[in-house]
């Protein structure tokens, strides 16, 4: 195999079918950027589940003796100190229980100040309108049902609330859009996959000459069909090669210079996680369009 | 060197067959003309000798071997002991004359010293010594078909087929291409020849094997193009 022939057979079809190779290049960057960044995106939700999970809470409100009015749980008035004690023993022998943490309305208050600082509502409240609650950790965050049948319908207490709903809400949001980021990157690719048979007809087309004249004087096949399938590999390539470049710029200005400064409640993936995309988005890239052309040169190049 | 037993092909999707129980020898150094009317199977004839089409029928075995059982990668290292020829040149047009050449050897992966220096002795042989950088489309007919007559005969192959290569040429060039065709025999190299041209075969007095509506009507040596009533 002479190495300088192919290139320069291969650079000839590439420049040839600039149209094409470009419209391969900027379709299979395109997929393999969305390929990358929904990896990306699993492993973002996945470190934001372990770093939520820790810190969410089951809470149980109690009844303020502002909540008569507004909630039917709270009719009987304020949440006395025994119902209050009850409680905490109880929660206490429950073997599910990690850590049980009482918040007082000037801790409820404090945190409030902390978190809406900023809005107008913040200034009219005080601190004894703010309710009480245990804020209790589970050891398995799923059995949150077993506190929300034991205390839900105690008097004194108002709601029990389960924070791991709110964040999986959220969860589900991301993981939707991760689904939608596969099928539009599925779609590219298959765009991708039918740009590099169509190029491959093209060429092979444009250059049965060639290929007529190396068949009757004896060039293997593999050497017939070399040049069509780099000419793939090498689009596909440079294709993933943007794929790469456009991962790094995302992680850099998206992530490192943006949203870690706008969200700082959220632990971002860092460049190793990015960084171990990168060889698998380029192998993905140099061999999807080489198996491609391959098969299509089956069809369109008898050898 | 060629012998085919029986043979017969019929193309998919067609009830005539193209060729009928064709049985026929040629041996190593033989001159053959292979005439016939268009349609009479000369075409199936070569593409059968070439593997570009297997024998429904019959076995066709050329340089010894059983073509039919040739599996389809050892098909190339077979065309490279063959050279072969047609009416329409099928030179690069993008190419000079010795790039042409050049091109059959480097594909089969010969060494670019060795290119070097069989390039411009084929092309002195073939009476193209010093048109190497000349392009295709500057030469004249004959001139071209001696350039592809060049490029089949290369790699020395055993065996040289031509397909019609006066169709396109006027006697007087004809003439010199069948020099050179004879010339290239002399050197021990198998010439089979499919041809229109009466005045070529009546006076190079060779074999000539006669197709009709794919039938081997005769088999004559030192014949004579038509009939001899």
């Amino acid at each position: 195999m002479r190495a300088q022939f192919v290139l320069s057979e291969i650079g000839v079809g590439l420049r040839r079918n600039l149209t094409m190779t470009f419209a391969v290049i900027v379709s299979v960057a395109l997929s393999l950027a969305l390929f990358g960044g929904s990896l990306l995106m699993r492993e973002q939700v996945s470190t934001m589940k372990g770093y939520w999970y820790d810190k969410v809470n089951v809470s149980i409100f109690l009844c303020n003796k502002n909540d008569k009015e507004t909630s039917a749980n709270c009719a009987k008035g304020a949440v006395t100190e025994a119902q209050k004690q009850d409680i905490k023993s109880e929660l206490k022998q429950m073997n599910i229980v990690e850590s049980v943490h009482f918040e007082t309305s000037e801790e409820a208050y404090k945190h409030y100040k902390e978190q809406f600082g900023d809005s107008p509502l913040a200034d009219s409240l005080t601190p004894d309108q703010m309710q009480e609650s245990f804020r209790i950790k589970l050891k398995d965050p799923e059995r949150y049902d077993v506190i929300s049948t034991a205390f839900a319908a105690r008097p004194g207490v108002q709601e029990v609330q389960d924070q791991k709903k709110l964040v999986d809400d959220l969860f589900n949001l991301l993981n939707g859009m991760n689904f939608a980021a596969l099928a539009v990157m599925a779609l590219m690719l298959v765009v991708a996959l039918m740009l590099i048979v169509n190029t491959v007809r093209v060429s092979a087309f444009s250059r049965r000459r060639e290929t007529g004249i190396m068949r009757l004087v004896g060039a293997s096949s593999f050497y017939i069909q070399m040049p069509f399938i780099m000419e793939a590999a090498i689009a596909g390539l440079l294709g993933a090669g943007f794929a790469c470049v456009l991962l790094v710029s995302g992680q850099y200005f998206l992530v490192n210079n943006w949203l870690v400064d706008k969200i700082d409640v959220i632990n971002f993936i860092g460049w190793d996680a990015v960084l171990a995309k990168l060889p698998l988005v380029l192998a993905i890239g140099l061999l999807m369009p080489a198996l491609a052309a391959f098969f299509a040169l089956r069809k369109y190049l008898k050898v | 060197m060629i012998r085919f037993d029986n043979v017969s092909k019929t193309y998919p999707k067609q009830t005539r067959p193209a060729l009928r129980d064709v049985s026929l020898e040629i041996e190593k150094g033989e001159f053959v003309f292979l005439v016939g009317s268009s349609g009479s199977g000369k075409s199936t004839f070569l593409r059968l000798l070439l593997r570009e089409e297997r024998a429904s029928h019959g076995a066709v075995h050329v340089l010894g071997k059983d073509l039919a059982r040739l599996s389809n990668w050892k098909v190339p290292q077979m065309r490279r002991q063959l050279g072969t020829v047609f009416q329409d040149f099928r030179l690069l047009p993008n190419k000079t004359v010795g790039e042409n050449v050049a091109f059959a050897l480097e594909v089969i992966g010969k060494p670019r010293t060795a290119i070097r220096k069989t390039v411009p002795e084929v092309l002195d042989l073939v009476g193209l010594g010093g048109k190497d950088d000349r392009m295709p489309g500057e030469l004249s007919g004959g001139e071209q078909q001696r350039v592809a007559i060049a490029r089949a005969f290369v790699n020395r192959p055993m065996l040289l087929i031509a397909d019609e290569p006066t169709g396109n040429l006027d006697p007087q060039t004809s003439v010199g291409i069948m020099k050179l065709l004879d010339r290239i025999n002399r050197t021990g190299t198998t010439v089979v020849m499919a041809t229109h041209d009466q005045q070529i075969v009546d006076q190079m007095r060779k074999r000539v094997i006669e197709l009709e509506k794919g039938r081997l009507v005769r088999d004559q040596s030192r014949g004579v193009y038509g009939y001899q009533h």
